[in-house]
């Protein structure tokens, strides 16, 4: 066998060797290497065409890998310290529901944080098993969930103990860490796996400055969303599993979903990406590190902002924290995280990745530049000069305990009717809703409609929140369950 | 035979023929190039763009330093930013009722070239009024509140190094760093060309965003895109052109090659299509 290293990208040397051998194509895709259309190629460039490819033999392929995509998933395996690694092409939505759909069947019990992606309820829906849900910890100031709680999630261990696994969001997407290590022993005590959600976590693999990646926890699968602070092309990821679980089950799962014409610039992006973080990662890290806290430090010296660090940690709810995530508390400058989010968008060309009722998210990555730092800086003192208000009344952001009526696939698929919103008071969900971004479900099917809910819907869409999940995209009508 | 060429749009090039290259160099933000030419003088480019020829750099500098000036002859705060070359800052020292001068240019290079290549733009540049710091404008001017009389926006053009000084966030951190009174004139780019037209019109949307009283006046430069060149006038409460008093300008006694009252007036006098671009963006 050849020897290769993480200097060796298989796939994109592959593509390159592909492109020398001048194949005549009479395969898919029938743009044929851009020339069937020449106005898609002039907005992407030759290049990119030249490679949007379909698999073969010198290219291997994602169903089945014997080659080169094998190849690269073990230098990934290798890179992230796991025991097998699968390049996915559906987002790490797909990472994420795989990992689910392997660790559990219909009716099985899995428990999570309730602040959760709404992929991993999704995948309850597509699998039937049910959730067991850890209230995370709530800053009250701050208005954000945080971790769960070692003694929480022990108590839904003991209350549960025929549950399947335990999902750990590492980190959130605001850079809050549970105790996963400790986590993943209690969860292997009493025979359940554990899975990550890292999809804000790809590059906590190759620091020693950051929180404890999950596979480095004992974590059997991680999902991590290399397309976010790894550098690969939006929609690419990375499944990452330890010697728990079955390389070929999980194998199947994914290719009950996933498309049979992965695309090679997402593969490609992933393989070249890993071979970047795993050479230059830790130095590449180092540099988002400084930019945040230098941002961070401005952005506290303007006044009334808070961007919040590692000072939030308190040994439990918050164990770590990810210094490279910039949120922001905008509240006390009298303005909701996602007002600041549009102003910043509208008035000043910057665009953020989500503000919630409180909160703003910047994110920072290997991509930005100290003259883009200084902007976004320069431009939240001008909101705050120009636009801060005083006395303005701000709904407090609390946690909504869910009541949990039913499992999300019985309710999904439940005999339903659709009601005016504000008509559903005390009825059960069989839908989404949620602010995107986050993601991050207000109401997951099954769940009781309270009073509290509906007046943090209203106020989260006042303040311009964009509303996603239901079947009437706008939101005036919600489905519930007749029955119930 | 050697030229520099520098493309005024994908379509339009424009040449001097060059006698030869007196200096070059990648500095941490942009490259940097001195030539020597039989018609202009010395040029200076970076990313290879013509920043200023010895021969019409007086039209720039002086216009962009003495329409303010001559607005508000008590001035005696100013702050440059951009402007490595010194031009702005030579014009500025004219005055010997200004007491200090910021210059704030983020290429500490530029200044170093300038003065060993450009020593009749850079001459100034020692002047014990001039202050110099290194630094990021945006940076810079966020720190400052109600502080200068004047601010000259002599930067190049809104991408590269310059990007962040045509942004709303640093016209509305000028006015927070100016007095009541104060002035912000910055470097307006061309109506003339698309392109250039388009940041022309982003600048003055953004500029009216935050000052109330907002002007553009013109100026002619040969050895800039189309040669047709526009400066912005952005003031806390002086009007360019009324109530100016010429006369007590005119007794400073201050030399000029381009500049006299009656030009400045008149230089605010728009063609009907400028007028035309400049109302489309404001409210």
């Amino acid at each position: 066998m050849k020897y290769i290293s993480q200097e060796n990208a298989p796939i994109l040397e592959a593509l390159e060797k592909m492109k020398i051998a001048r194949l005549v194509p009479f395969d898919v895709p029938g743009h044929k290497r851009g020339r069937g259309n020449p106005e898609l190629t002039k907005f992407l460039g030759e290049q990119c065409l030249s490679v949007d490819v379909n698999s073969m033999k010198m290219l291997d392929n994602l169903c089945h890998p014997v080659s080169v995509i094998k190849e690269a998933e073990e230098l990934a395996a290798e890179a992230f310290g796991a025991a097998h690694a699968f390049f996915m092409v559906g987002g790490t939505t797909s990472a994420v529901q795989a990992m689910v759909m392997s660790a559990c069947k219909q009716g099985d019990k899995i428990i999570m944080p309730r602040n959760v992606h709404r992929s991993a309820i999704n995948a309850l829906i597509l699998c039937g098993a049910v959730p067991i849900y850890v209230n995370p910890q709530m800053d009250p100031t701050l208005g954000i969930s945080l971790g769960m709680s070692v003694s929480d999630v022990e108590r839904a261990i003991k209350e549960n103990p025929d549950a399947k696994a335990v999902l750990v969001n590492n980190p959130t997407y605001y850079g809050i860490c549970s105790d996963i290590k400790s986590i993943a022993k209690l969860a292997h005590e009493h025979g359940m796996l554990l899975l990550a959600d890292e999809a804000h976590g790809s590059h906590l693999y190759f620091s020693d400055k950051l929180p404890v990646a999950a596979m480095h926890a004992g974590a059997d699968m991680a999902a991590i969303s290399m397309h976010k602070s790894g550098g690969s092309l939006t929609q690419s990821s990375i499944l990452l599993i330890g010697d728990r679980v079955s390389q070929g089950y999980v194998h199947q799962i994914i290719n009950l979903t996933q498309t049979t014409s992965a695309s090679y610039l997402l593969m490609v992006s992933l393989d070249i990406s890993r071979r970047n973080m795993a050479l230059r990662g830790k130095a590449l890290v180092d540099k988002i590190i400084a930019l945040v806290q230098y941002a961070r430090d401005e952005i506290n010296t303007i006044g009334d902002y808070y961007a919040y660090s590692s000072e939030l940690i308190n040994g439990d709810s918050i164990f770590d924290f990810d210094i490279t995530k910039l949120a922001i508390y905008t509240r006390s400058i009298g303005l909701a995280g996602v007002e600041v989010y549009d102003l910043l968008r509208d008035e000043y060309d910057i665009q953020t990745e989500f503000g919630d009722i409180a909160n703003l998210l910047a994110y920072v990555s290997v991509g930005d530049r100290e003259k883009d730092i200084e902007r976004l800086v320069s431009a939240l003192a001008e909101i705050r000069r120009n636009y801060r208000q005083t006395g303005r009344e701000m709904l407090k952001a609390e946690y909504i305990s869910p009541q949990v009526v039913c499992g999300p696939q019985e309710a999904f698929y439940g005999e339903k009717e659709s009601l005016p919103l504000y008509d559903t008071l005390g009825r059960v969900c069989s839908e989404f809703v949620m602010c995107y971004p986050p993601g991050i479900p207000i109401l997951a099917p099954g769940e009781r409609i309270t009073e509290e809910i509906l007046r943090y819907i209203r106020y989260a869409r006042k303040k311009g929140c964009q509303m996603t999940g239901p079947e009437d995209m706008e939101l005036k009508q919600l489905n519930v369950l007749t029955h119930i | 035979m050697l030229w520099f060429t520098e493309q005024h749009t994908p379509n339009v090039r424009f040449s001097i023929k060059v006698d030869r290259q007196l200096f070059s160099e990648q500095s941490e933000f942009q490259r940097i190039d001195v030539f020597e030419s039989e018609e202009f003088g010395r040029v200076l480019t970076l990313d290879g763009y013509l920043m200023l020829t010895e021969k019409d750099e007086f039209i720039y500098h002086e216009m962009i330093a003495h329409v303010p000036m001559c607005v508000h002859p008590q001035a005696k705060n100013v702050l440059v930013i951009g402007g490595g070359d010194g031009g702005t800052v030579r014009e500025l020292c004219k005055y010997k009722t200004i007491e200090k001068i910021d210059l704030v240019e983020i290429d500490e290079r530029v200044v170093d070239i300038s003065k060993l290549y450009l020593p009749k733009v850079a001459c100034a540049l020692e002047d014990p009024r001039v202050h110099c710091y290194y630094e990021d404008g945006l940076k810079f001017i966020r720190h400052v509140e109600d502080e200068y009389d004047l601010i000259i926006v002599d930067s190049t053009d809104p991408f590269g190094p310059g990007e962040g000084l045509f942004t709303k966030e640093f016209y509305g951190n000028c006015f927070k760093a100016l007095h009541e009174d104060g002035i912000m004139v910055n470097q307006h780019e061309s109506p003339f060309y698309q392109e250039d037209a388009y940041a022309m019109q982003r600048a003055h949307k953004r500029i009216c965003h935050s000052f109330p009283i907002s002007r553009v006046y013109q100026v002619h430069i040969p050895t800039y895109p189309s040669g047709h060149w526009l400066f912005g006038f952005a003031s806390r409460k002086y009007h360019p052109v009324k109530e100016v008093n010429w006369q007590a300008w005119k007794d400073l006694r201050i030399r000029c090659r381009y500049y006299n009252c009656p030009l400045h007036a008149g230089s605010f006098a728009l063609p009907n299509y400028v007028e035309e671009l400049l109302r489309d963006v404001e409210d």
